[in-house]
């Protein structure tokens, strides 16, 4: 059975390396200072103890005020698993940096993160749009994506390059 | 002198071997390919955003036409994170008929995939009729039980929606027992056949270290050498009752994929016979009422999917309608490897390789 780890026992884990980097502790997850998320992804991995090799999903969740990106880590080695939050701060220009360095499997995921929600992944190779097409207005996932306004649309579908 | 320079060739969306609507951005010299990117999107349809205006019974049916090869797994993985989330109890008797739905469905999709991987490799129809006689069978069971042959909406959170038909087991008894003996005749014409061998083996290597890094998983991961099953590491639904193996490959090459998923079909069928011999009476779901609000909070619910681990990652907000509902989709994600695989091959490579990793757009775009 993977062993997860609650939200205090991954918060020591990670303290011991980081001091200040945990905000707080919830029940299943940790939410940790966005700044510090890359060094505290290369530890995850590379610590022979925790040793999380394998990022099974990243995504982000649009709260209104933040964006709250959820990092769902496992580890094939130890068969243990644990979450890891970060927080991203207003709707004007979100951003947490890209662990695609750590994990290549936050590639796509990340774009997609950038496409439909509007959080950029500061030091991802290749932040380009997804599902949708270079030039669609808006983000569709957000809280705020509504309104569908006929003329906007319109002016979209013109081709672009791509 | 000509001087051959590279130049960029678009395959698909439309193209018979791109198991859907890829479009693959190819750059070739000659016929060695330099550089490719996938370009997604174009089955994208919101679903992520309609499930936020879903009641959690409303749901289930969005999720069977993500994979929809694999709809009961599909079904399976968002009643499990329901019931995470809302805490909601599933009797035995249900779980049995999850297991048995679940492992039926993973033969007709590894039916379908193995079948049509060896329709892209110029095989033709042949060895995708004898596949399709056999999902056949198992699209029929399905329509007996719960009325539909691809989209089911039959596991739904608490259970199940409707209890076995009494002609049910001794069908899939008899499937079971015919089954082995086709998989027999299917291993021996294609097993040593000279032509799969030169098409497949050391096509499309995957490495070990660069397939974890890549989060790829199921048949792919497990090609590589990487003996990681959700239904073994993290069991859920009994499966850590049922006595099976693992099958995993050595090289990563598209060929160990396809030993993979062939011999997860005997697996399947072991589980399957388990199964039916431990099926419990008693209630298939749970009093559930049809719309409820489970506490605010956030669960990741995970299975084995025929394509890898399907996860999904609900937040709700205490009212009937999930506040996020994100797919953790396998098909999206063994994509990240796509490019390492397939450079330095050739042109016919590229639709054995997109073959191999088992592609299903409708989970790919959602």
């Amino acid at each position: 059975m993977t062993r997860s780890f609650t939200g205090d026992e991954f918060a020591a884990a990670i303290r011991r390396s980081f001091p200040g980097a945990v905000i707080q502790s919830e029940r299943d997850a940790v939410v940790v200072q966005r700044e510090a998320v890359r060094d505290i992804c290369f530890y995850l991995r590379d610590n022979p103890e925790l040793q999380f090799d394998f990022l099974s999903s990243v995504t982000a969740t649009d709260y209104v005020d933040y964006f709250e990106v959820v990092y769902h880590l496992f580890s094939i080695a130890h068969n243990h698993s644990a979450v890891l939050k970060a927080w991203a701060e207003g709707r004007t220009n979100p951003w947490v940096p890209s662990v695609v360095a750590v994990w290549k499997g936050a590639d796509l995921q990340e774009r997609e993160m950038w496409d439909l929600l509007g959080v950029r992944c500061e030091g991802h190779p290749n932040l380009k749009r997804i599902m949708m097409w270079e030039g669609y207005p808006g983000h569709p996932l957000r809280k705020d994506f509504l309104e569908f306004d006929h003329r906007t649309f319109q002016a979209a579908l013109q081709p672009t390059e791509s | 002198m000509v001087q051959p320079s590279p130049f960029v060739v678009n395959m698909g969306p439309q193209h018979p071997s791109t198991h859907g609507v890829l479009r693959l951005r190819l750059v070739l010299d000659g016929e060695s390919v330099l550089d490719i990117e996938a370009v997604l999107g174009y089955l994208h349809s919101s679903k992520e955003k309609l499930q936020e205006t879903h009641t959690y019974l409303q749901t289930i049916p969005v999720t069977d036409r993500m994979d929809y090869l694999s709809s009961m797994t599909n079904n399976l993985g968002c009643a499990l994170a329901i019931e995470k989330l809302a805490g909601i109890p599933v009797p035995d008797r249900a779980t049995y008929i999850r297991v048995i739905m679940s492992e039926l469905q993973r033969i007709a999709s590894h039916c379908a995939a193995l079948g049509f991987f060896f329709n892209d490799m110029g095989a033709w129809h042949s060895p995708l009729m004898y596949f399709l006689q056999q999902r056949e069978k198992v699209l029929d069971i399905f329509e007996m039980v719960c009325g539909a042959r691809l989209t089911y909406n039959y596991i739904r959170p608490g259970g199940v929606s409707q209890d076995l038909p009494p002609e049910f087991y001794p069908v899939v008894t008899k499937f079971l027992d015919e089954l082995p003996r086709t998989l027999d005749e299917m291993e021996q014409y294609l097993w040593d056949n000279e032509i799969v061998r030169s098409r497949t083996v050391n096509i499309g290597v995957l490495p070990r270290e660069l397939a974890i890094n890549s989060s790829v998983t199921g048949p792919v991961l497990r090609g590589s050498g990487v003996k990681w099953d959700i239904r073994k590491a993290d069991p859920y639904c009994f499966f850590d009752r049922f006595d099976f193996n693992v099958p995993v490959g050595e090289k990563g090459d598209c060929f160990d994929r396809f030993m993979v998923r062939l011999y997860e079909l005997r697996e399947s069928i072991k589980i399957l016979r388990q199964a039916m011999e431990q099926l419990p009476p008693g209630p298939w779901r749970s009093e559930v009422p049809v719309i409820f609000r489970p506490q605010a909070g956030d669960a990741y619910g995970h299975i084995e999917s025929p394509r890898g681990e399907l996860g999904y990652y609900l937040v709700s907000d205490g009212s009937v309608s999930p506040w996020r509902f994100h797919v953790r989709a396998p098909s999206f994600i063994n994509l990240t490897a796509l490019r390492e695989m397939v450079i330095g091959h050739k042109l016919a490579d590229v639709a054995v390789i997109v073959g191999s990793l088992d592609v299903v757009m409708g989970e790919v775009d959602r």
